[in-house]
């Protein structure tokens, strides 16, 4: 009956999403559009797919094995939380929770916009109800999570043992409610056209989606980059896997829009330009479940390949994108550009900053392509590796954060303070910097080298404009901004650092036998055989030591029993300066062990820098909400005194 | 803004699009296949492994008739299969010359009586370089070689019996 319930309420969810479309048809042909019916529909079909999310939470929080997707994706001995967790950890359900996701964002938006006429919001409820309703279908004919299987089975084939970790609980839902804020930037931005009001309300009506979904999607790609250092166990966090590159395609295009809407709402000036990226971040959002569910690009994340499912999501790919290109392109000429502004102002800034991610963002979608393309057109076979996308992306990346240090100390609209004055004490310590490591390390490769330059530089200018009046009455707007760009160079360092410093060693240990990796001797103790809850492992004992002190770690090989598959468990211990990280392999004929060993200094500033970005974002959105949530109390309040 | 401009975005999804749908239609080929199609083999000179066996040089496979040179090894479960369709290739008169990659004489000798002969040659790579030379990636692996030693044609995977027809006529095209 449960699944049969979710059944219902996605045909239902469906059923209003085609209502709420045509009803923006009929509103926007009238002189006056009312908005109030759009909203309860909006509100109505957000509430009936979550209802049949829940139904998929139930389904297989019990096991019930009746219901196909659950046989498939689960076993009745998994820990708990995986059994839930693996209500997305598949297909269908993924799918499900995007749309289940997409609906309760066009819901909120019926439920709490205010910033923007009615007409823009009956124009932007409309378009999210047909995005929603093209995944509807897509549900509905070619991916039915609720399905039954008759007779039913005893026990389920089990879920991918790399997927049961605590990462994959929260990896999946963050990115998607990071793509799906996107959608409403998007529909907002169809909206818009359609009606002819690309204005500042607009942008300040946009602003908090974006942000919120730039948060969750630097917290989601920082999350998936640590999950994949340590499970994957190849001691790397970025490999320039085709579906990495699709998370951080919409982020750098939601980077990109982040900035250019501040400019649309202070300024009213990069109208067009803000639309295109609306529409364009969306758009890689779609373009990256297109590339992970068809399974079209060979990557590590292996998801069965169904040309069906690859042919529905790429029809909706072309009508959405499609779609709101051609408005673009028939809108985009009656947008007249607002105020104009001089070479050297913060406009320019962000117009620089804005071209930079827009080259990467397209080195990086070429890049992903490109073995694609060359195979349509010539039948040669290649693929584009990190080699590629270091030397491209990495100097751009780099000029990039050399500028995040000036942007913020320009005025709007023109020159104002001297700025070569306030960035003389960090260039200096970027030029110190520089001079250390070429003492130190002169054999380094060029690339990590300006990245401690930029990186120590970008230290002492992200805080500048802190400095310039009394830090505690900036605003949280500022203290966010600030803290974000100061996340992006400590990043910068722990990548530096990681890319010069690792050491790494291979080799195969006898118990007893010690190995030396960077600053360390690690003493290979015993291996021996333990087991869990749904698989057996080996685990070797080590005993690393530099100096002074013995810590242990002890890192295992798993076979988990359903499906069979081996996977390698990484011993990972963090010290102040860095990360031991430690893998055990098979045995050797000789009666020894294989062992990876890496001493990786300072490599937790990669997601430590990731994590102070989306601390920066989320500062930002507090400073923005906070003064509406204020203005409400105190109209609560002024509202009681007034009938008390 | 021009209009070049405002449909730009457009003409580059269409592209993006054409190249997806192409993809989708002709699903990738994911067999590495040699560089060595259409070259003569690489010079090589492998040891016999059986008594009873002639060893493999790269000019044993230039006599003038085209062969199928089959890379195998007795640890290879598909190989068991693939020999009873070597045997029929060989009762229709096909030559088959074989390399055991990382092979023992025991356990060969074992699997031939076992499953069958129906090589004329066997050369031992103990470390797979003449495999790795040859553009191979795995076992069993096919080569149809001509006359002149030049390999006509690679078959990645065990010849199945539905395959018979197919090695019949690349060996044919190769005299």
């Amino acid at each position: 009956m449960i699944a049969e319930t979710g059944l219902a309420a996605l045909w239902l969810a469906a059923g209003l999403a085609a209502l709420q479309f045509l009803f923006m048809f009929v509103e926007l042909r009238g002189s006056v559009a009312l908005a109030r019916p759009m909203r309860s529909i909006a509100v109505a079909q957000g509430l009936l797919t979550m209802i049949a999310f829940a139904m998929l939470l139930i389904v297989f929080a019990r096991s019930d094995m009746s219901v196909k997707l659950v046989f498939e994706n689960s076993s009745a001995v998994k820990p708990f939380v995986y059994k839930v967790a693996g209500a997305w950890g598949n297909h269908e359900g993924s799918m499900l929770m995007w749309v289940t996701i997409l609906a309760a964002a066009g819901a909120f938006v019926a439920l709490f916009s205010r910033r923007t006429s009615e007409r823009t919001l009956v124009a932007a409820l409309g378009a999210q109800a047909a995005l929603a309703l093209g995944f509807y279908a897509f549900l509905l004919i070619a991916s039915n999570p609720f399905a039954r299987l008759w007779p039913a089975p005893m026990d389920g084939q089990g879920l991918n043992p790399l997927l049961q970790d605590p990462g994959l609980a929260f990896h999946p839902p963050t990115l998607y409610l990071g793509y799906v804020g996107l959608s409403v930037a998007f529909s907002l931005a169809v909206g818009a056209l359609l009606t002819g009001e690309v204005d500042s309300r607009l942008a300040r009506a946009m602003r908090p989606w974006v942000l919120g979904a730039w948060i969750l999607l630097t917290l989601g790609i920082t999350a998936g980059s640590y999950w994949a250092y340590y499970e994957l166990g190849w001691g790397g966090y970025w490999f320039w896997d085709p579906v990495e590159n699709a998370s951080l395609m919409p982020w750098l295009a939601a980077t990109a829009l982040l900035h250019s809407i501040n400019v649309l709402a202070a300024r009213g000036a990069l109208k067009a330009w803000t639309m295109m990226l609306a529409v364009i971040a969306f758009s890689m959002s779609m373009v990256g479940t297109f590339l992970v569910r068809s399974g079209i690009l060979t990557s590590v994340h292996a998801f069965a390949i169904d040309p069906q499912r690859g042919t529905f999501l790429l029809a909706l790919l072309a009508i959405y994108v499609g779609a709101a290109f051609l408005l673009f392109a028939w809108r985009g000429a009656t947008l007249k550009e607002g105020a104009p502004f001089e070479l050297v102002s913060r406009e320019s800034g962000l117009v620089v900053n804005n071209l930079l991610l827009s080259v990467v963002l397209g080195v990086v979608f070429v890049g992903t392509l490109y073995p694609l393309f060359v195979e349509a057109v010539s039948g040669e076979k290649l693929s584009v590796g990190a080699p590629y996308f270091n030397a491209v992306a990495g100097p751009l990346a780099l000029v990039l954060a050399a500028l995040v240090g000036i942007g913020p100390l320009l005025a709007w609209r023109r020159k104002g303070r001297p700025i070569v004055k306030q960035l003389q004490v960090p260039a200096l310590l970027g030029i110190v910097a520089l001079v250390i490591t070429i003492i130190i390390s002169p054999a380094m490769h060029i690339l990590p080298r300006l990245g401690f330059m930029v990186g120590t530089y970008l230290l002492a200018a992200s805080i500048l404009p802190l400095l310039r009046r009394n830090p505690l009455r900036a605003p949280l707007a500022t203290w966010g901004m600030v803290v974000a760009h100061f996340g992006i160079a400590v990043a910068l360092l722990g990548m530096a650092a990681n890319a010069a410093f690792t050491s790494e060693r291979l080799a195969v240990a006898r118990p007893g036998e010690i190995l030396t990796v960077g600053p360390w001797q690690v003493q290979l103790q015993e291996v021996t055989p333990t087991a869990g809850k749904n698989w057996t492992a080996v685990e070797a004992e080590l005993h690393a030591s530099r100096g002074s002190g013995v810590v242990t770690l002890k890192p295992q090989s798993r076979y988990f029993t359903d499906p069979p598959t081996e996977t390698s468990e990484s011993a990972i211990r963090t010290f102040w300066n860095g990360q031991l990280y430690t893998v055990v392999g098979k045995p050797d004929p000789s009666g020894g062990w294989q062992l990876r060993l890496w001493w990786k200094p300072f490599v937790t500033l990669i997601w430590a820098g990731g994590a102070l970005i989306a601390l920066g974002g989320a500062l930002a959105m507090l400073g923005r909400l906070w003064p509406i949530l204020r203005r409400r109390e105190s109209a609560a309040d002024w509202r009681r005194q007034r009938y008390a | 803004m021009s209009r070049a401009i405002r449909f730009a975005p457009i003409i580059l999804l269409l592209l993006v699009i054409v190249a997806l749908v192409w993809r989708l239609a002709t699903p990738a080929d994911t067999d590495v296949h040699s560089t060595l199609r259409g070259k003569p083999t690489p010079a090589f000179a492998l040891p016999a492994i059986l008594p009873n066996k002639p060893p493999l040089t790269s000019a044993d496979l230039a006599t003038g008739q085209p062969r199928l040179l089959n890379i195998f090894a007795s640890w290879c479960v598909p190989c068991v299969g693939e020999v009873k369709v070597l045997q029929q290739l060989k009762n229709r008169g096909v030559i088959i010359d074989g390399i055991a990659v990382r092979d023992r004489p025991d356990d060969l000798m074992d699997f031939l009586a076992r499953n069958g002969d129906p090589y004329e040659r066997i050369g031992s790579d103990r470390q797979s370089q003449v495999q790795i030379d040859l553009g191979s990636s795995g076992v069993p692996e096919s080569f149809v070689i001509d006359g002149h030693g030049v390999i006509r044609y690679q078959h990645i995977g065990a010849i199945e019996p539905e395959d018979v027809s197919l090695i019949l006529s690349k060996l044919e095209q190769a005299k």
